[in-house]
């Protein structure tokens, strides 16, 4: 429903839920949970299997360490627990069959105010299927999660002709870092442009579009982020760039670089 | 189609931008929208979203990247085709609006700055029908276009943090309702009982781009109404079909 201005939403980074549906055996639309930053900790009250992956955190269950990438059998009273943030930026915790929260316009995502909370907050419940006989085909996948990758490949946005050749010099030859502003909706970066007087009549914009405001501010749009916009568009980054900054936070360098 | 000079350009690898000239007119919005009608007899609609606004219209396959070279051929084909008997289904909706104080909380400011009396500002705002030029910052939000110059009133100066759902706003050349509860910067002359956007409807949005609004004062008593019969579902939205 991006016409009717419905932002995508869903999975910041699509890479680390899909390794992680694909060992559970669910389908891929299967819903996980995102974990930015920090982490909860859960108490499982029926039997089911549990899979995580993306930033690497130090988890527990039942205070023993776990692995990312590999399928846990979960029984009744069994906790998870997540710990310290080592790298990366969002962890994926995935559940045999997928949670199961309210379908809103057919997803299961969480957006405020269509859905009825933005995020997980302590006390919440999540409703699952209680799974007693899944013997997963593999138990466990050898994946790298792209945490370390700072280059984010991009085409060109439909304003790309704007740029000069110096802003462009500049666009593909320098080291950005990401700005505390930095949300689902948008990453800004720290780094600006010149500045530049060109708007453009609003018109759609989707995750992964790249924006410059009139201060020669660059805005990165993610999943969350407006589906329309009257700054010019000078880039658009590929599925696999989006995992990428997924995985970024305030700080972090990136660099751009034609797909 | 009336054949203008249109320019499409690739958008990722998922999606095609196609623009035409870059005014704000009805006509290049009807010619959007007849485009749509004609690519609904061409393509498997249900694989794309078409986003029209103003003088674009983006077409997004998410399930496969797009063969870009290919397809630019075949749009120009399709809009250069003859193809006069694709009708467009246009609505003009009317929508309710109460302007008591207690909703139009700038009212008074807005009617002082334009010059004018309260009377007369909800006159103005109320006489004129609003073409929807596109949807987007916020599920619901109308881009809508027409406002009389005499009604032009600067945002203000500092946004509110929060905006009521439904609030009726003036700002600059835009007029539109907030669907949700938001931050905003617009002066706030009024609500609308209306839902703008309602995920647990059939049709959760029901305007579309190309279609027009035109507002109409009630009393509080009348609204607190509507708002009842919203909750039990009975409410009617008035709609009345444009003809071109």
């Amino acid at each position: 429903m991006l016409n009717k201005g419905v932002p995508v939403s869903g999975q910041m980074d699509s890479y680390s839920p899909a390794k992680i549906n694909q060992l559970l055996e669910n389908d891929e639309t299967a819903a996980v949970m995102e974990i930015t930053m920090t982490g909860p900790t859960i108490q499982f009250d029926a039997p089911t299997c549990i899979c995580f992956g993306g930033a690497e955190m130090s988890v527990t269950l039942n205070n023993e360490p776990v692995s990312p990438f590999k399928v846990y059998s979960i029984k009744q009273g069994d906790i998870l627990s997540y710990g310290r943030l080592k790298k990366g930026f969002r962890n994926y915790l995935g559940i045999k069959n997928g949670f199961l929260t309210e379908r809103i316009l057919g997803s299961r995502s969480f957006f405020f105010p269509l859905s009825e909370k933005s995020h997980l907050t302590d006390g919440m419940e999540i409703d699952y299927e209680a799974i007693t006989d899944f013997i997963p085909k593999l138990s466990e996948l050898r994946v790298d999660a792209p945490l370390d990758d700072t280059v984010l490949k991009v085409t060109i946005g439909p304003e790309h002709g704007l740029l000069t050749d110096d802003q462009l010099d500049v666009l593909f030859q320098s080291e950005f870092s990401i700005a505390k502003e930095n949300n689902r909706m948008a990453y800004r970066l720290n780094e600006n442009l010149a500045q530049h007087h060109i708007s453009i009549l609003t018109s759609c914009t989707m995750p992964g579009t790249v924006q410059l405001t009139p201060s020669g501010k660059i805005i990165i749009l993610m999943q969350d982020g407006q589906t329309t916009g009257g700054y010019p568009r000078i880039l658009q980054l590929t599925d696999e760039a989006m995992d990428i900054l997924a995985q970024k936070k305030h700080g972090d360098k990136i660099s751009f670089k034609f797909s | 189609m009336n054949n203008y000079d249109i320019n499409i350009r690739p958008f990722g690898s998922h999606a095609i931008l196609m623009e035409w000239p870059n005014r704000v007119e009805e006509s290049i919005l009807e010619d959007i929208l007849e485009f749509i009608s004609v690519l609904k007899t061409k393509v498997n609609i249900a694989e794309w979203e078409t986003v029209p606004a103003y003088n674009s219209l983006t077409l997004i396959c998410r399930k496969q990247a797009i063969p870009f070279e290919e397809l630019k051929k075949q749009l120009q084909i399709w809009y250069n085709e003859e193809n006069s008997v694709v009708k467009t289904e246009r609505f003009l909706w009317r929508l309710p609006v109460c302007y008591d104080l207690d909703f139009g909380i700038d009212l008074l400011e807005v009617s002082e700055q334009l010059g004018m009396s309260i009377a007369q500002v909800i006159e103005m705002h109320t006489s004129h029908k609003y073409t929807v030029y596109g949807i987007g910052f916020l599920p619901g939000f109308m881009y809508l276009g027409g406002l009389p110059k005499e009604l032009e009133v600067q945002r203000k100066n500092t946004p509110r943090l929060k905006v009521t759902k439904g609030s009726v706003g003036l700002a600059a050349r835009q007029t539109g309702i907030y669907p949700q509860e938001s931050p905003g910067g617009w002066n706030i002359i009024g609500n609308c009982s209306v839902p703008m956007f309602d995920a647990d409807a059939d049709t959760p949005c029901f305007v579309s781009v190309g279609d027009q609004v035109q507002f109409y004062a009630i009393e509080r008593a009348e609204y607190d109404l509507h708002m009842i019969e919203a909750e039990v579902g009975i409410y009617k939205r008035e709609k009345i079909p444009i003809h071109a």
